[in-house]
């Protein structure tokens, strides 16, 4: 593959939490484009590795490069990152104070600089996108768990990311409301964004991803394209997960 | 298949509602609640009607002193001395100036939601104090200067709080993010500060502020005593207003300082846009509360030569011509007290109502 398809690149990426070591020698190739799921047990450092791409972690060791730029410990270089990076958290983390339509208007005038008209436009259409345009003058608290998923996921599109990170995603949801928020994500990415997932939807997984990463201890165990993951685990490890994990 | 249908919501129960109901569950529900009651009853007849009576019926309102005949208060010692106890020693001539401030502070306070443009509002929040500077102490397009040693009464109340609540506030901002920051140096310095204010007695800050303030500077400059008692209470009302705002910004969920980061705003822009909205607002009680404080006790700076409301009713009853009216002086300050105080606390209400956004 040539340098232009990388978009990102962990070398050796170690990290501790004072004594205790999180990540081992992560090493993560992936291409414009590609769809990444991460997946395995809790503490298994999936959270802290994509968290490390926009630098909500910093790593002690190792390298990472993002479509083009060398994440440094520099104001500028990590809020350049970050302009190409969405992220959508567990817990939404919406802005309650402000309306569904502030909270999409954020980081487009402050950070990216447009017109609030033009802002609007984009979000608008956003909203539409993920189907909740109805809701934009309502407030965070006043949506459905879903619906607040999906506006943060729109309120990281209005910032036209080449990257996009999901941290688990559906796990906060009730179970009625996993599928509308997985719709969104399974169009998104037929449009060609790259996408990196940490989430346990196994069914998501099969259908969308190019490839799937399985992390244990800090280590990625064995990673895969998604028949040959699922069918033919080579490690005992990612064996004893997926039976643990699909048994029921 | 088996079949159901939905059931209609039907209205409650119309027997707990009601005076009747009311008053049988929370005043009269057994004996013991019943013996009580009337206890209550009996004690508040035993004060109310006799207060009223002191108070309103048999009270004196016009004439002069020496014609006194009823039992009641003899409130014609507030109306005679009411000026000085509003103003000081402020010329009577010139009382308009701080009418029109306190006119203009009202239309302030309730109109300011209805300016529209941001711009508006912070050119308004900058030129109002300077106005209101002006218009009270002249000098400038005109205005006759009146010595800050002639302003008194609960102009003088109501100046040192406002001053001390709208100098501190921004400054408790500050302190607050700064004891959260990374940054050792700057962070010990905020908590230095906070600790040492919070450690300290109101009196001794405005002892030293009086007394210490004047050795920083060289001899030639005279340092206006109302002025270093200003400065003496923002100082200390800023460090209890950075602990409160702390409380605040521990109370907002780590994801939101997340989100605002991975959106790409700035320490700054995360702050002003995002954490201290949220902040501010769950600190709105708390923070009323202590202007609250802050308001009774201005009239501390009497000790250091400053004649406040509290200092002016003093002061009057030592008038040879009206001793003996210290009763109808300080319960008329308490009334005032109550009144400003009550004032903030509904006005705090009806502003979380406003930021209310949990529908």
């Amino acid at each position: 593959m040539s340098d232009q398809e990388v978009m990102i690149t962990m070398k050796d990426v170690n990290k501790w939490y004072g004594d205790f070591h999180v990540l081992k020698d992560v090493n993560l190739n992936i291409k414009k484009g590609e769809k990444v799921v991460i997946c395995g047990p809790s503490g298994s450092g999936k959270s802290t590795t994509i968290r490390c791409l926009n630098h909500l972690e910093k790593f002690q060791e190792g390298s990472i490069n993002i479509n083009g730029t060398e994440l440094i410990e520099d104001v500028k270089v990590v809020r350049h990152i970050r302009s190409q990076v969405g992220m959508v958290f567990q817990h939404f983390n919406l802005f309650p104070h402000l309306s569904v339509l502030e909270n999409l208007l954020i980081a487009p005038t402050w950070v990216h600089k447009k017109p609030r008209k033009e802002a609007i436009e984009t979000a608008m259409y956003y909203l539409e996108r993920v189907k909740i345009a109805e809701q934009a003058h309502k407030y965070p608290n006043q949506l459905s768990g879903g619906q607040q998923q999906r506006v943060a996921i729109a309120r990281c599109l209005c910032i036209n990311p080449e990257i996009m990170l999901f941290d688990e995603p559906t796990s906060a949801l009730d179970p009625e409301m996993v599928s509308e928020v997985l719709d969104v994500m399974v169009e998104l990415a037929d449009e060609g964004i790259t996408m990196i997932c940490v989430t346990h939807e196994m069914g998501f997984a099969k259908k969308v991803a190019d490839r799937v990463v399985f992390m244990d201890a800090g280590q990625v165990i064995e990673e895969n394209e998604p028949n040959e993951f699922f069918d033919n685990p080579q490690s005992d490890r990612l064996k004893l997960f997926l039976e643990q994990i699909l048994s029921h | 298949m088996a079949t159901y249908t939905m059931k209609e919501a039907k209205p409650a129960p119309t027997t707990n509602k009601g005076v009747v109901f009311w008053l049988r569950e929370n005043l009269f529900p057994d004996v013991k609640n019943t013996l009580l009651t009337l206890a209550g009853l009996y004690l508040l007849y035993t004060i109310i009607p006799p207060l009223l009576d002191w108070m309103i019926f048999d009270a004196t309102w016009t004439g002069s002193k020496d014609e006194v005949v009823n039992s009641g208060a003899r409130w014609i010692f507030i109306v005679e001395k009411f000026d000085q106890f509003m103003y000081g020693f402020y010329p009577e001539a010139l009382h308009w100036r701080p009418n029109l401030v306190g006119i203009l502070s009202l239309i302030l306070i309730f109109g300011f939601k209805y300016i529209g443009s941001i711009k508006l509002k912070i050119a308004t929040i900058i030129l109002f104090p300077i106005i209101c500077f002006i218009l009270i102490s002249g000098g400038w397009f005109g205005l006759e200067v009146v010595e800050t040693e002639k302003w008194g009464g609960l102009m003088l109340t109501i100046l040192v709080a406002a001053v001390g609540i709208v100098a501190s506030f921004p400054i408790g901002v500050v302190l607050a993010l700064g004891r959260q920051s990374d940054m050792p140096i700057l962070r010990t310095l905020c908590i230095g500060f906070i600790e040492f204010v919070r450690g300290v007695p109101l009196i001794t800050i405005l002892f030293m502020a009086s007394v210490l303030l004047p050795l920083f500077f060289h001899d030639g400059i005279e340092f206006n005593k109302l002025l270093r008692a200003l400065i003496g209470i923002t100082l200390f009302q800023a460090a209890y207003i950075a602990e409160v705002i702390r409380g605040g910004l521990q109370a907002i969920p780590k994801g939101q300082y997340e989100a605002s980061e991975a959106l790409g705003l700035t320490y700054w822009q995360g702050m002003i846009l995002i954490i201290l909205p949220q902040a501010l607002k769950i600190s709105i009680p708390n923070l009323v509360g202590s202007f609250i404080s802050l308001f009774k006790d201005t009239t501390l700076v009497l000790i250091i030569g400053l004649f406040d409301i509290l200092a002016m009713v003093t002061l009057t009853n030592s008038d040879t011509n009206w001793l003996g009216y210290e009763v109808e002086g300080y319960v008329f300050v308490t009334l005032i007290y109550w009144v400003c105080c009550f004032s903030m606390s509904q006005y705090s209400k009806s502003i979380e109502r406003k930021f209310n956004t949990e529908h």
